[in-house]
């Protein structure tokens, strides 16, 4: 019964980090080319969720609502990257800060404008609904495993894109060297729109996948986003690699921590209290994960670029 | 018979109140209607609202301001009401959090604060204060409710609240009165929506029921995830993770699930048909239990507003401690520290046509009051 | 020429902040006392901020924990000095505030020592996110810990006392906030204008040519960070005393994104940029407060004005370019 329960929060944490790593991945993209500092991003995350909610509402399918996911979460990122981020590459983090915390509240309060006060319906779709079996006698959710795969095929995805394509190409150009893209004719305001663009369809997407499995409300994205800050800061900014590994490595320490703390302090208390100091000190691994891994390497673990 | 006495009651009260001392009074009303916690708010404001429109009194006015579910903002509009508005009475506070930042100096500058909502434990006992009514529960109450509950159906729960006061207070509250064995015991941070890690557990524990408080985002997040995961085990809670307010965002997964409240939408007194009939035509949605909570706050001050004199304030607060008006709950009273003695029903998680709701399947505790009472010297 | 024009703006900054209160006062408006308390607070807050983050160009993104810290000192002396049990057994409580300031200067200094040595090892992005780390940390350490309340906060039920001075009172309690405003605003000044701050921003502005002169800018930006961390310290022991009250929402990373924000919509590195921002930011707050519930939407939609439109802040705006751009 024990291993059966271990390997389900291995994967449980597989699927937190996959989770982060879709927002992390746009996030650490927008950081490396354009050197942007985003707190906007776990809005687009939740502007994925309600789009996603609200499209399923309609028309009753949860796929739909996926589409719409990502069109809404990339429409809304590239309407903010051309009426207000575009102005801001130049400037330093502070202004940068000052302007995506301003667009946090500007589309959390949107958000309850357009949709209510109340938390939206949503649904896991029929198809990815039950449990599959798993070696060890436990039950694992189908559909935990589909986001864990879908988390697997952005990274394949991404690797192809970033390698492979002209696109990419750019990217690592603009990584590299923003002024000597410019004078190589790359359109460098269209590259950074569909950068900016293409990482918050990529949190839309996250944000409608979890929102299958958790609340669909305003705020939502704002603890994952400081999540995600802690993933690429941790794999290196401006890294995809980093990110990965940054995600799955804050999934595993967090779920883990979660699970194996409590109990590890019920040696030596009564289960109780041993519940309330290993819960606090879980909540606090993260974070202690990120100082000690910045103290020994203090540009991350896969360092781009500073 | 029964109808026939509430009607009297009903019209005696509204007699007395034609009578209303001809005096302005003014109400601030500080809740949460932004940001993730809105809905809880705009319930408590909107009912509030409808019982003052109900009265036809036009010498109240209210004062509504949001607090955006901060303890600063709200000790902040907290001062303003009573430095510059100079309200007679003060109410609406959604969170313990913010209750404790507010009550304690608001009353103490001998401003009347009734509580449609929190009821922190502090407040009930030493701390307790003769300007501090609360019209809704103490904290403690509704998870009583469901270890009394569970004493009858379970043999081995497994019980899990975030770790904060509040959770703490929860899970305390259930094992008052609880006399089973626990499957576990968990504590999960504040704020948590994923709950794949404790799912496991409770899988793993071999428990006969489940009792969980986790309010708000936190509840919606964990119920539909616990029946994705297809566990089965009975599921239990206080009415906070399964009030109208959140049973549209949870769905078909909240069906069946136990939980505990001082009222319901089906709950069988005229007046509390009359406010369920009114919200809906006024607002187009059915009430919480937040809303008939903040809703027979408004109706206790229209009932002292009709005694006494709110610049009286020893006459004021006796009309108050009377609580001389139909109350949506049936009955209702005060305890010797200002806190409710009521009834606690089970409720179950059903669908009516096509809306979830609750239905009252039995009654916790009749005349229950708190375990706080005793320490409260007034 | 815009140095002038700066001392003037700053004068004539310096002297609304004093007189609006006090007229309010006198027509017998306390609740624009305290919402100018407000604004000296959190202006003190930001000043601290603004020694890190103005003149050394420490983007920290954790000042919450200063702040909190400062609170919580305030919160738990009080606490104990009312039920009379010693803190850790032997330390007696406290109502006195400059007793308070003190061990919240101590506290939040040490604290920001520590801190500072750990992420003084990194830079840019990466320096604003481990001190936001470390204020998650100390975040939800108290958010947890049940001893002083957790969530719940700890009240303070009589604002803490001043010998001389009725703090009861909004008025005197302001003229407190006040001074040590201006004692913050001057120690801001001294920095600016003495050896150690011209080290501290030739540092910011370039780091491999002060080393090679023999300055190491570590220890300069560590002396500094602790200074700033002490500041801001001072402050969250007034705010806990302003709201009579203390809670984690003191530590969160709300409360440091605000700082920041007071501090880049008044102009970074000027003198009176945290005292323009917090006097905007409160007053917008409450204003918009008033005519709608969508306030937050309108007060981003100004903040993002801000930025957009009036580089350089307020203050740039009213006093034209800093010299040191």
């Amino acid at each position: 019964m024990q291993t059966a329960l271990f390997i389900e929060q291995l994967l449980n944490g597989l699927q937190l980090g996959v989770m982060l790593f879709l927002m992390a991945a746009g996030l650490t993209l927008i950081f490396g080319v354009m050197g942007l500092i985003n707190l906007t991003h776990g809005s687009l995350y939740m502007v994925g969720a309600f789009a996603c909610a609200a499209v399923a509402a309609w028309t009753g399918s949860f796929w739909l609502g996926l589409i719409a996911s990502l069109a809404a979460a990339a429409a809304a990122g590239a309407v903010v990257e051309l009426l207000v981020i575009r102005r801001l590459y130049g400037r330093d983090h502070l202004d940068q800060v000052l302007a995506t915390f301003a667009l946090i509240l500007v589309f959390s309060e949107g958000t309850r404008w357009l949709f209510g006060s109340f938390p939206l319906y949503l649904d896991i779709p029929p198809l990815l609904s039950g449990a599959v079996s798993l070696p060890g006698g436990a039950q694992y959710p189908l559909y935990r495993l589909a986001i864990i795969a879908v988390g697997v095929l952005v990274a394949v995805g991404l690797w192809l894109l970033i390698s492979r394509t002209r696109l990419g190409m750019r990217i690592r150009a603009g990584e590299s060297d923003r002024e000597m893209i410019g004078a190589l004719g790359v359109d460098v305001a269209t590259l950074y729109t569909l950068v900016f663009a293409l990482g918050a369809a990529l949190a839309g997407l996250a944000g409608a996948m979890v929102g299958a499995i958790q609340s669909v409300q305003v705020g939502m994205g704002e603890p994952v986003l400081i999540l995600a800050f802690v993933v690429i800061v941790i794999g290196g900014i401006g890294s995809i690699k980093g990110a990965l590994v940054g995600a799955l490595l804050v999934g595993l320490v967090d779920t883990m921590g979660r699970f194996l703390l409590p109990q590890a302090f019920g040696l030596v208390m009564n289960a109780s209290q041993a519940g309330l100091v290993g819960g606090a000190i879980a909540s606090m691994l993260i974070y202690l994960l990120m100082a000690v891994i910045l103290a020994v390497r203090p540009r991350g673990l896969f360092a781009a670029q500073g | 018979m029964k109808k026939i006495v509430a009607a009297a009651v009903l019209g005696l009260a509204m007699g007395v109140s034609g009578l209303a001392f001809a005096e302005p009074v003014k109400i601030g009303l500080i809740t949460t209607t932004s940001g993730g916690g809105a809905g809880l708010g705009v319930d408590v404001r909107d009912a509030f609202q409808l019982a003052i429109k109900q009265s036809g009194n036009a010498e109240i006015t209210v004062i509504v301001e949001d607090d955006g579910q901060k303890p600063e903002l709200a000790v902040q509009i907290a001062d303003k009401m009573v430095q510059s508005d100079q309200v007679d009475l003060m109410t609406g506070i959604i969170w313990s959090n913010l209750a404790m930042a507010v009550v304690p100096s608001v009353t103490a500058q001998d401003i009347i604060y009734l509580s449609p909502n929190a009821g922190p434990s502090p407040l009930a006992g030493a701390g307790c204060s003769p300007n501090y009514f609360n019209v809704a529960y103490q904290n403690d109450n509704f998870h009583e409710a469901m270890g009394q509950y569970a004493n009858g159906e379970y043999k081995k729960v497994f019980i899990m609240a975030p770790n904060y006061p509040a959770g703490t207070d929860s899970l305390t509250g259930f094992k008052r009165y609880y006399k089973g064995e626990l499957a576990g015991e968990v504590y999960t941070q504040l704020g948590q929506t994923d709950y794949a890690a404790e799912i496991a557990q409770i899988r793993a524990s071999g428990a006969d029921g489940v009792f969980v408080f986790l309010p708000g985002g936190m509840g919606i997040a964990f119920t539909k995830q616990y029946a994705q995961s297809g566990v089965g085990i009975p599921l239990m809670g206080p009415a906070f993770s399964f009030s109208q307010d959140v049973l549209g965002a949870i769905g078909d997964a909240a069906l069946g699930v136990k939980n505990s409240a001082s009222w319901s939408n089906d709950l069988d007194n005229p007046a509390n048909k009359a406010f369920v009939e009114s919200f809906k035509a006024a607002y187009g949605r059915l009430p919480s239990v937040y809303a008939a909570q903040a809703f027979d706050t408004a109706n206790l001050i229209l009932s002292a507003v009709g005694k006494a004199s709110v610049k009286d304030k020893d006459a004021f607060r006796a009309a108050l401690k009377a609580a001389d008006f139909a109350s949506v709950r049936g009955k209702f009273k005060f305890n010797t520290n200002q806190h409710p003695i009521q009834d606690i029903y089970v409720r179950e998680v059903v669908k009516v046509g096509d809306v979830l709701t609750n239905k009252i399947i039995g009654t916790a505790f009749t005349d229950h009051g708190d375990a706080y009472a005793k320490d409260c010297k007034m | 020429m815009a140095m002038r024009r700066e001392h003037l703006v700053n004068a004539a900054i310096a002297l609304l902040l004093l007189a609006v209160p006090l007229w309010a006062s006198w027509a017998g408006q306390n609740f624009y006392v305290t919402l100018a308390t407000r604004i000296a607070i959190l202006a003190l807050a930001a000043v601290g901020l603004n020694i890190a983050l103005g003149l050394g160009g420490l983007v920290s993104f954790g000042h919450a924990a200063f702040f909190g810290i400062g609170g919580y000192v305030a919160g738990i002396l009080a606490s104990h000095a009312v039920s009379g049990a010693p803190l850790l057994g032997f330390l007696p409580g406290t109502k006195l505030m400059p007793v308070i300031w003190i061990v919240a200067i101590l506290a939040s200094g040490f604290v920001a020592a520590a801190i500072g040595a750990i992420s003084l090892r990194t830079g840019g992005v990466y320096f604003i996110m481990i001190t936001l780390a470390f204020a998650q940390m100390i975040f939800y350490f108290a958010l947890s810990w049940p001893a002083y309340g957790g969530e719940d906060g700890l009240s303070i039920m009589l604002r803490n006392a001043f010998p001389g001075v009725n703090t009861l009172r909004p008025l005197p309690f302001f003229l407190i906030c006040y001074t040590l405003l201006s004692l913050g605003l001057l120690l801001f000044a001294l920095i600016r204008g003495s050896r150690f701050g011209a080290a501290l921003q030739a540092a910011r502005q370039n780091e491999v040519r002060t080393a090679s002169v023999g300055i190491a800018p570590f220890r300069i930006r560590l002396v500094a960070f602790t200074i700033s961390g002490m500041v801001t310290g001072v402050a969250g022991a007034l705010f806990a005393d302003l709201n009579r009250f203390v809670s984690p929402s003191m530590l969160s990373w709300h409360m440091s994104g605000e700082l920041i924000v007071l501090i880049v919509l008044g102009g970074v590195g000027r003198l009176y940029g945290p005292v323009v921002g917090a006097a905007l930011y409160v007053v917008l707050e409450y204003w918009l407060g008033g005519i709608t519930e969508r306030w937050q939407f309108f007060l981003g939609l100004v903040l993002l004005g801000v930025v957009l439109f009036a580089r350089g802040g307020i203050v740039g705006l009213l006093a034209g370019r800093a010299r040191h751009d």
